[in-house]
């Protein structure tokens, strides 16, 4: 039995140590053309603002690669050929397989302007990126940032940490205007402002200019002119798939799978960015750029590669992170619509978030402790909780539980309800019966 | 990482430092590494968060400094039964 891994990220490191806990001899390889090889992708925003050290994002020590006896092949997967049930490395060496996982992630959508290939142009996939970055980001140069979601503002704060200027690009009125609510983005941008951040609505991107191959200036359709030594972009991103567009899997978005993380192909599963999976939540595949999703569907993929039938239950997507250094935690579905910011969605992102109903809403006030609720008919359907925390523990349990809210419905919808002490009062009842 | 946050005297502190010791809720987590980067002891805070255990280390000052420091909530403190051992 020999299986094989394509891919070094959570989701591939998680199904090399399900494996390894049903099957303890079998042969396990691992490829990938990464040179870092395992490390935490999300913990790369925290390395760019300097909280962390970039030794501190690898969270295993050789001993511990040891006790999973697995090789680590370090090298680009050039072909599939499902037929012969081989890989091709590298365009030269084969090597067969009887389960492949193919956890190959997801990379920046390019940004297709005059200019984009000159130096100064960055983007944040991986760690390497990350580093070039540091690199570049000098105190006192300027910086252009382009794009939505939640990367595009970890790079904004890692450039400002690094005493850079940054004039940040929306190609609307609002940031993350389909996952966000106006106020809520009226909050992130008050608070980019008061950093420092130069925001610049309407702003499409015509061309971007440079001397000696180096970026000096962006200029907008509108013809203004923003003078940077620096442009970001994260305009979304995209499942790589170049190495199965052609081999006769069921693709979509991603690579379609099934709740045991199978394609169509019995012997080959995905997991991770690269994987388009069933949620029952919307009734279709969704996409999903989440980490623990990606850790769950690597964990699933394994067990089943090693012949442990086990479904994928996937819980409604869940993410906390920083916007404008305000911890934000969403859960569920809470918007909808476009944003322009983006093309498909970004990093730490989930399509399931913008597929709102028509729910009704309760919220407290738009100062920077905010919290906005979609209820159901009986649950709750998501949240956006911004700064205070308190509930944001309790609101991702009793949404992942589907609590019956029934007892504070009603409350809840009335005009200036006390939304946070309701919810806290609910889940101090709700948490003894679900035992948690 | 500031180890005379050690030193800080605060309620919470106090109360956890004899009675109470960090509980992860992993699904939280990204394995950023910040919890164990501030750890003024060192102790590896992350594993124990990927394996989904408690941090019931002997050598846990329960100083609060993982707790404070992860930007994604992932980690609190909780009230440790007295009569229960505590592992390595």
């Amino acid at each position: 039995m020999r299986y094989v891994i394509i891919g070094a990220g959570v989701a591939g490191y998680s199904a090399l140590q399900a494996i390894r806990s049903v099957d303890k001899t079998g042969e396990i390889v691992m490829i990938s053309d990464d040179p870092n090889g395992y490390y935490s992708r999300p913990g790369l925003a925290y390395y760019l603002t300097g909280e962390l050290d970039d030794k501190a994002l690898y969270p295993n020590k050789q001993e511990d690669y040891k006790k999973l006896n697995f090789k680590y092949i370090r090298g680009r997967v050039t072909k599939i050929m499902r037929e012969d049930r081989t890989l091709e490395l590298d365009g030269k060496t084969l090597l067969t397989y009887s389960k492949l996982l193919v956890a190959v992630g997801a990379r920046a959508t390019p940004l297709d302007v005059p200019g984009s290939k000159l130096e100064g142009v960055v983007k944040l996939d991986h760690l390497a990126d990350a580093k070039n970055i540091v690199k570049l980001a000098r105190g006192g140069r300027s910086a252009v940032v382009v794009g939505g979601g939640i990367t595009a503002l970890e790079l904004t704060e890692g450039l400002i940490a690094r005493g850079m200027k940054v004039h940040y690009l929306l190609r609307g009125d609002h940031y993350w205007s389909n996952v966000l609510e106006k106020g809520e983005s009226e909050v992130v941008e008050h608070r980019l402002q008061e950093e420092g951040v130069q925001l610049h609505r309407q702003a499409e991107i015509k061309e971007i200019v440079g001397k000696r191959n180096q970026v000096s200036e962006v200029r907008l359709q509108d013809g203004r002119v923003i003078k940077c030594d620096l442009v970001a972009y994260a305009i979304g991103i995209r499942p790589c798939m170049e190495l199965v567009k052609d081999i006769g899997l069921k693709l979509d978005r991603g690579i379609l799978a099934d709740e045991h993380l199978q394609t169509s192909d019995p012997d080959i599963y995905a997991a991770g960015d690269v994987a388009q999976v069933f949620d029952p939540l919307t009734g279709r595949a969704v996409l999903d750029s989440l980490w623990n999703p990606a850790r769950e569907q690597g964990k699933v993929a394994g067990l089943n590669m090693a012949g442990r039938k086990t479904a994928y239950l996937k819980s409604p997507p869940f993410n906390v992170t920083r916007l404008a250094g305000l911890t934000t935690t969403i859960i569920g579905t809470v918007g909808r619509g476009y944003d322009l910011d983006l093309f498909g969605i970004a990093r730490g992102d989930s399509e399931t978030w913008r597929d709102m109903p028509d729910a009704i809403v309760a919220q407290n006030g738009f100062d920077v402790n905010h919290m906005r609720l979609l209820l159901g008919e009986k649950t709750l359907l998501g949240a956006v909780i911004m700064g205070d925390q308190k509930l944001s523990w309790p609101l991702q349990k009793m949404i992942v539980g589907a609590a019956d809210i029934s007892p504070i419905r009603e409350q809840l919808m009335k005009p200036n309800a006390p939304v946070a002490d309701l919810i806290a009062d609910f889940w101090v009842n709700w948490r003894q019966n679900a035992d948690l | 990482m500031s180890f005379l946050n050690i030193f800080k005297t605060d309620a919470t502190r106090h109360t956890t430092m004899y009675s109470g010791h960090v509980v992860p809720d992993a699904v939280r987590c990204v394995q950023c590494g910040i919890c164990s980067y501030n750890c003024p002891i060192g102790i590896d805070v992350r594993a124990h968060v990927w394996r989904e255990q408690p941090v019931k280390h002997s050598e846990c000052l329960t100083c609060g400094e993982c707790v404070a420091r992860c930007p994604r909530g992932v980690l609190r403190f909780v009230q440790t039964d007295l009569f229960e051992r505590r592992d390595e």
